[in-house]
């Protein structure tokens, strides 16, 4: 019967010391450990946010780097691209000027050819003629030695002149 | 660094605590020594009287054996030496006639069991009880008028368990407050996971996020001092031992604290459920209010429950342990060889109650915080909004 019957005195000093026990601890120990716990649990959550967050701007900047490369490397290129039409104009440009020039300086060479071929031709068809003339002479001279030839040959012109 | 600072931290706590104990005990040797603290065996309390002792005339009762170990006493039998009972002797505190007398259970050690008029029953209806002693020894019909206040196995056993909750507990707290927004150690991490468990899948899924606050003192004092005091009832010799959690006194007492926490927290929500339950036929609550007598019967058999059941499964649990123990006696009293034999059974069988014990330990512990978390959930609910 001991077993089920509660005792008065053991029911006074457990109610006395579980109510001491709920105060002290809750006091002392609970308040303390509960608040710690909530703080570091709190402190950790922030932690994991601005981690989170650190990786979101890591990533945006990365892809702003890689954007920005990217339009440095367009640029690059365009300019590339730009100074190379600029190079090519100039070369065909200078090829077709040096071309005009050369054909102008082959043309006034040719035309300087000419010019020296006609005086040449003109000196010796001048030089023709004097030798024409000497060697003319010469033969007149010879021919108009003897008188009788002379008259044979005047007869002779005559004829010529008759028939024209 | 950490580490020897945790490690000086437990040599320090468990220095102090030896400490503590030593005064205590040297304490108390040095205020019962004129006492007969060692009692000659044939002079004990339990040695001469009464036919239902365990110990009485050589005869072993297993019964008995087990009643004494399982119920309150008051006096703490430590050991048994040869002839030589080592009993710890404590104060009893008795209420007499508007009259407090105060002295050590030690003397009652004498051939009538009396001091003062005052008579501990060896035997009869009363066994264990302080009553008033007649002329010749015998009790006298006014024995109800004796109010026993003594400090007796079971107080002085939740005084300890109370003392090192208290020590574990500030400590642990100083350590959050030294270790401040760092991992913890030593201490901190043994216990940290039940003080979580007990805020998240008890108090939270039970009570809700925003009332939990205000019971997590009773939920974990009640908590940690059940499951303190279960593993400490499983240690065989002395400090341990005492049956505190298998006491129903001290069942009675949390059941009790729960119910009027439960009732003073109950709202209007609560109340009117209880007089006016929906959800069930009219005819069931008029013109004979039926529903809310079961109602009303509900809200005792709650705490009814938790009382019964933490008692029950704790004092079961060392009836069992104690009756493995008996039966190697009962065989060893029909022969020697046969005790040896039935004692590797019983051992074995022992080895397995204890580990069966140290989860019933924990589990009747979660159980009844669980239970008294629904009562206060139950009580401060909201009603839906449709």
């Amino acid at each position: 019967m001991e077993l089920i019957t509660p005792g008065l005195g053991l029911i006074f000093w457990m109610t006395l010391s579980f109510f001491l026990l709920v105060y002290v601890l809750g006091k002392f120990a609970w308040k303390p450990i509960l608040q710690m716990l909530h703080e570091r649990e709190t402190s950790i959550h922030e932690a994991l946010n601005a981690a989170n967050q650190a990786r979101e701007d890591m990533k945006e900047l990365k892809f702003s780097n890689e954007q920005l490369l990217q339009e440095a490397k367009n640029e690059r290129d365009a300019l590339l691209n730009e100074a190379r039409k600029v190079r090519d104009k100039l070369l065909e440009e200078s090829r077709i000027k040096a071309s005009e020039e050369a054909s102008r300086i082959v043309e006034a060479a040719k035309a300087s050819i000419h010019n020296e071929k006609m005086a040449a031709m003109t000196e010796l068809k001048i030089q023709i003629a004097e030798n024409s003339l000497t060697l003319a002479r010469i033969i007149l001279q010879r021919e108009l030695e003897d008188p009788r030839k002379q008259e044979e040959y005047v007869q002779k012109l005559i004829k010529e002149v008759k028939f024209n | 660094m950490t580490t020897n600072n945790s490690r000086s931290f437990l040599f320090r706590f468990l220095a102090s605590g030896l400490l503590v104990w030593a005064v205590f005990v040297t304490g108390l040797f040095a205020a019962v020594q004129d006492h007969t603290m060692l009692v000659p065996a044939n002079d004990s309390a339990f040695e001469q009287h009464g036919k239902s002792d365990s110990r009485s005339e050589g005869k072993f009762n297993a019964g008995a054996m087990i009643m004494e170990h399982v119920v309150d006493n008051h006096e703490w039998h430590v050991a048994e030496i040869g002839s030589l009972h080592l009993t710890i002797p404590l104060p009893v505190i008795l209420l007499y006639n508007g009259k407090l007398y105060t002295f050590l259970s030690s003397r009652f050690h004498n051939a009538a069991h009396s001091y003062l008029g005052f008579k501990l029953e060896q035997g009869g209806p009363h066994k264990g009880k302080i009553v008033r002693a007649g002329q010749y020894g015998h009790a006298v019909q006014d024995a109800h008028k004796v109010y026993d206040f003594s400090i007796t196995k079971t107080v002085f056993a939740i005084l300890l368990s109370s003392f090192l909750l208290v020590l574990i507990f500030v400590s642990m707290a100083r350590a959050y407050t030294r270790n401040r927004g760092k991992a913890p150690s030593g201490l901190q991490s043994l216990l940290e996971p039940l003080v979580i468990f007990i805020r998240d899948d008890i108090a939270k899924s039970s009570i809700g996020e925003k009332k939990y606050e205000k019971f997590m003192p009773f939920l974990l004092t009640v908590f940690f001092f059940i499951f303190f005091n279960n593993l400490f009832g499983l240690v065989p010799f002395f400090p341990g031992g005492a049956n505190v959690t298998g006491n129903i006194a001290v069942t009675l007492v949390m059941a009790v604290f729960t119910f009027v926490i439960t009732t003073i927290n109950g709202n209007k929500h609560y109340w009117i459920d209880i007089v006016n339950t929906p959800g069930v036929p009219w005819w069931l609550k008029f013109p004979v209010p039926l529903m809310p007598v079961v109602e009303i019967i509900g809200i005792i058999t709650k705490p009814f429950v938790l009382m019964i059941r933490l008692f029950a499964n704790i004092t079961a649990g060392h009836i069992i342990v104690l009756g493995f123990v008996s039966l190697i006696f009962i065989f060893g009293a029909i022969s020697a060889a046969l005790g040896i034999g039935v004692s590797v059974v019983s051992v074995a069988f022992m080895i397995f109650m204890y580990l069966l014990e140290l989860l019933v330990a924990f589990i009747q512990a979660y159980v009844f915080t669980l239970l008294s978390a629904l009562y206060f959930g139950l009580a401060t609910m909201e009603p839906e909004h449709h």
